[in-house]
């Protein structure tokens, strides 16, 4: 069996594969936690806007410790600061932008993903307090709705599926999933791997994941710089 | 025409047990906390609070659970740093929890303050939130009825007040407030600083007054998440 910690790529590796995909000019929401990250790896050159649901658009970069001002906040409640650009509107307006189509990426995080695009995030449906957020609206508008996510369970069960069995989020929403171990699109509801880690075999991959894998061209290696800040 | 009231007590002072209250705010960003320790203060029962979350620590809406206050909680996200007051209160089955998606929730409050009784929006199709919805398809696609929110009271909060309730926010402090002020038969507004008619540029005005009743200045209004840190309870 082979050793999945010594080969995986690091959530800061996942989430610089991402930012690589995030074209000049688009206008981008990044999920609570993890997909956060993505803004720390923009390419050179490019300029992406962030969204943030509670009413922020273009924002900068986390204040010094004491330096926070509360009513500036994004999503997570972490502070936020305010650049040339930043625009602030209120909620109704802010899911305008959601759900109306004009958000090129969302990016989330995710329990289960299944080969049609369905996506479990917010409830594990073992019971304690359910709390949605923006999730259900931000997988329904975005041009592009992706995922990032380790490949497998932290017990080793796959998080790509056949078919979701946690509470669903959206119904065939996703439309590209960057893994710990690949890149895999969601194309008429099969999973297209695209790229993959080369420590990792094409046979050694499908058994992590719960649904065939298919190819449409060459699997290309999917390499991320080692030493990411 | 001038909608000040001198005092918070007298701004809460007729909202009745039972009550139906939006309260503005994004967890702490927002929060009249103010008018909400108000309100605990005035002893309102059996309260529905319509917010995006369900209070942090033991101040704000926190301390109207930890009060027993309220009956029911509409809101999209019950969690935060510190969710144990209204953690605990739903686990032992002491308060009702109506889950809605954020933007549902933005969207179902503006449709309240708008005159428009459902809508159908693609958020939600095929969870578990949509059970028991009206499904309709629209150019192909399955769209949930969603129906208007409107409440009894809206406990907002602003930056700047004219006396003809004209108001400004501050930063992402706006969150949920202007759509909040357009729904509720009454609608109450701290503001940090209430200014004299013509000070605030008919550009700048974010709620016009027509959608507010009542506004108190609350100077250096309290942030929840330095009340947190500072480890605050209310009362």
């Amino acid at each position: 069996m082979i050793d999945l910690d010594t080969i995986k790529l690091s959530n800061a590796q996942i989430a610089w594969r991402a930012a690589q995909d995030i074209e000049d000019g688009a206008y981008v929401n990044l999920g609570i936690g993890f997909p956060e990250m993505v803004a720390r790896f923009q390419p050179e050159g490019r300029e992406a806007i962030f969204h943030t649901e509670n009413g922020v658009l273009d924002f900068g970069k986390a204040p010094e410790k004491g330096d926070e001002d509360w009513d500036c906040i994004n999503a997570g409640k972490k502070a936020i600061t305010i650049k040339p650009g930043t625009a602030f509107f209120h909620h109704a307006d802010s899911f305008a932008m959601v759900r109306g189509g004009h958000l090129d990426v969302a990016i989330l995080g995710a329990y289960q993903i299944a080969q049609n695009g369905d996506l479990a995030n917010w409830s594990t449906g073992k019971g304690g307090v359910p709390a949605v957020g923006g999730a259900m609206d931000l997988v329904h508008g975005a041009k592009r709705v992706a995922v990032l996510t380790d490949h497998v369970t932290k017990k080793g069960d796959p998080k790509l599926v056949a078919a979701c069995t946690m509470p669903l989020t959206g119904v065939g929403c996703v439309t590209r999933i960057y893994t710990s171990l690949a890149l895999i699109d969601v194309v008429d509801g099969h999973f297209v791997l695209r790229e993959k880690i080369p420590a990792i075999s094409f046979d050694d991959l499908q058994a992590l994941t719960g649904a065939p894998l298919h190819t449409d061209g060459e699997v290309i290696d999917l390499i991320c710089p080692e030493e990411l800040a | 025409m001038d909608k000040t009231l001198p005092s918070l007590a007298e701004a809460v002072a007729g909202i009745p047990d039972g009550a139906t209250i939006m309260i503005g705010g994004f967890g702490g960003s927002g929060a009249p906390i103010e008018l909400i320790h108000a309100l605990i203060d005035q002893g309102a029962k059996d309260l529905t609070v319509i917010n995006n979350n369900a209070g942090n620590g033991h101040v704000g809406i926190a301390a109207l659970i930890e009060q027993k206050r309220v009956r029911k909680m509409i809101c999209s996200f019950p969690r935060s740093a510190d969710p144990r007051v209204f953690t605990e209160a739903y686990l032992a089955g002491e308060i009702e929890l109506e889950i809605v998606p954020q933007g549902t929730l933005a969207e179902r409050i503006r449709a309240g303050g708008a005159g428009i009784p459902a809508f159908y929006t693609p958020t939600s199709y095929g969870t578990d939130v949509a059970n028991g919805k009206a499904i309709g398809t629209f150019e192909g696609r399955e769209y949930v009825q969603e129906r208007w929110l409107k409440a009894d009271y809206a406990l907002i909060k602003a930056e700047e007040a004219d006396p003809h309730g004209n108001l400004t926010y501050r930063m992402a402090a706006r969150n949920f407030n202007p759509v909040m002020a357009t729904a509720a038969t009454v609608t109450i507004a701290q503001a940090s600083k209430i200014v004299e008619l013509g000070a605030i540029d008919p550009e700048h005005v974010i709620t016009p007054g027509i959608f507010v009743n009542h506004i108190i200045e609350v100077p250096n209004p309290a942030q929840e998440e330095v009340l947190n840190r500072e480890g605050a309870v209310y009362p």
